[in-house]
């Protein structure tokens, strides 16, 4: 199998639950152990109530398209000229966070704003698990 | 807030070719641009004490350029590690270090071979650390990348369409015509617009700006200090900076933005309409940050020369153009002049309340805005002749 050629996330201590749990297909997200917000993306401290207290909770993985893109023209072109079409979008969670992703699984032209999604994982190579979307 | 206004002043300009291939160093290009400032304004290079550039590690930095231009005392030399965003922050800046008497006069530039070198819009560093762990590994790398997912939530919320983007690349590209340093100056229609290949939907390639080797520079100095030298004084009459609450970890960044169809601008109009004591209806000529078509759209929407929505309809009918109710982008900005990151605007403000814009002067114009970002952080100024 060829090596994965594409931009490979590098979890920090932060973010590597997040990465660890897409190996595992499941969507994790932190909830904040003070005042319960759910935060993305992973970070030390809640952005809302400051405190350091967190824990790790499985997100339904459902979804709403926010906005999004269709990249055509491919960059850098040896990595995504066999990709192209391809649709990124930002999806919002019904935890109440957005996530950048790729919508899968449809013709990139029939994407709709407000569009119901779920989490679909891609295992892109041995090591790394991404969490795309797909019509729910 | 500002509190500044009219006590600082743009007192030179400095600008090199701007080209796809200069041939020559960044640093040669920053000394001729800050070297022809300084000499624009009347002053000796020795009277210059302190510089300030932006870069994204791209340049070369300010000590570097102090040195070169063998400054004898740089008391104040300093980089923003940053985009287009701070195009107007430096000059702000400069003002703010002289108001503290860390210098008298202070070269204010922008450098790049952004063409024939590093092509910023070519794709950022691929290593997915930090923030671009969550946005790289999707494919979403590129600055046009970045922009689109904004364009594209203004067409949801207000119906804006490709083609009212094309009214601002076709009216760029018409006032680049009138000027000789243009790098694009081939006039261009709304079909050219819609017939341009598609880059990343929602963007055709002309609804991107250029990229360009080149570099300019402003001299910014004191009011009473600018009336005693070479021209009549650009005044810096009200100014802004910020972004809101939730900029990001980096310029791309923007997931925990709440509304991606308004930007930097809606946060920053309160500030700089009160700090300039003048408001939209005011502004004779417009240098707006067109790094993008749609960018444009909502910075008039954000600083309020219209309603939220409506920056679509606005810049049709030729309002915008050199003879409408707002002439924007007299030099073909980012899309049409060449992509100096935003600081050429503000030599291009200089030249037009100077009346040095020949064939595309606005006749008459005292006040003009520049602004310089187009996502979640940015800058604006009025600047007075």
């Amino acid at each position: 199998m060829r090596p994965y050629q594409k931009p490979t996330p590098a979890p920090d201590a932060d973010s590597a639950p997040f990465w660890q749990g897409c190996r595992e297909h499941r969507l994790l997200l932190q909830r904040c152990g003070s005042c319960a917000a759910f935060r993305f993306p992973a970070a030390a401290y809640c952005p809302t109530c400051g405190s350091d207290v967190a824990e790790w909770v499985a997100a339904s993985g459902r979804g709403s398209v926010y906005s999004w893109i269709v990249v055509v023209h491919p960059v850098p072109g040896d990595m995504y000229r066999d990709e192209v079409p391809y649709a990124v979008a930002l999806v919002d969670l019904e935890e109440g966070v957005r996530m950048p992703t790729n919508i899968v699984g449809c013709d990139p032209q029939a994407i709709e704003a407000g569009m119901a999604v779920t989490v679909e994982f891609d295992d892109v190579s041995a090591d790394l698990t991404l969490p795309k979307f797909r019509p729910a | 807030m500002w509190t500044l206004g009219d006590k600082y002043a743009i007192a030179g300009v400095g600008f090199t070719d701007y080209s796809k291939q200069s041939g020559r160093s960044v640093q040669s290009l920053s000394v001729e641009a800050c070297g022809k400032a300084a000499a624009d304004a009347g002053l000796e290079v020795a009277d210059v004490d302190g510089i300030i550039s932006f870069h994204f590690n791209d340049s070369v930095p300010a000590m570097a350029v102090a040195t070169g231009l063998g400054l004898p005392n740089a008391r104040y030399a300093i980089d923003y590690q940053s985009g287009g965003n701070s195009a107007n922050l430096i000059i702000q800046t400069a003002a703010a270090a002289i108001e503290a008497g860390m210098a008298t006069s202070v070269l204010c530039y922008r450098a790049m071979n952004g063409r024939s070198g590093f092509r910023l819009g070519g794709g950022r560093e691929l290593a997915a650390h930090g923030i671009t762990q969550y946005t790289a590994p999707f494919g979403w790398i590129t600055y046009p990348q970045a922009m689109a997912m904004w364009c594209r939530r203004h067409m949801i919320e207000y119906g804006t369409t490709s083609e009212q983007l094309g009214a601002v690349a076709v009216t760029c590209r018409r006032n680049a015509a009138l000027n000789e340093r243009a790098m694009q100056r081939e006039p261009i229609t709304l079909d050219d617009h819609q017939n341009s290949r598609m880059i990343v939907e929602p963007f055709h390639l002309l609804d991107i700006c250029l990229e360009s080797d080149g570099a300019c520079a402003v001299l910014v100095t004191s009011a009473e200090r600018a009336r005693d030298l070479r021209h009549k004084p650009v005044y810096i009459k009200g100014a802004a900076y910020g972004g809101g609450p939730v900029q990001g970890d980096d310029l791309f960044d923007a997931m925990r933005w709440p509304d991606h169809s308004r930007n930097y601008a809606h946060y920053i109009a309160d500030d700089l309409w009160r700090s300039a004591g003048v408001g939209p209806a005011d502004i004779d000529v417009a240098e707006i940050y067109d790094c993008f078509t749609y960018s444009v759209l909502m910075q008039l929407e954000g600083l309020g020369f219209c309603k939220a929505g409506e920056g679509g309809d606005f810049v049709q009918d030729g309002r915008i153009d050199r003879d409408g109710d707002l002439p924007i982008n007299t030099h073909g900005g980012l899309l049409s002049e060449a992509y100096i990151h935003g600081l050429n605007h503000v030599v291009e403000a200089v030249e037009q309340l100077r009346g040095d814009a020949g064939e595309r002067q606005v006749p008459g114009a005292q006040i003009a805005l520049t602004t310089a970002g187009a996502m979640t952080c940015g800058g604006a100024m009025v600047l007075r002749n």
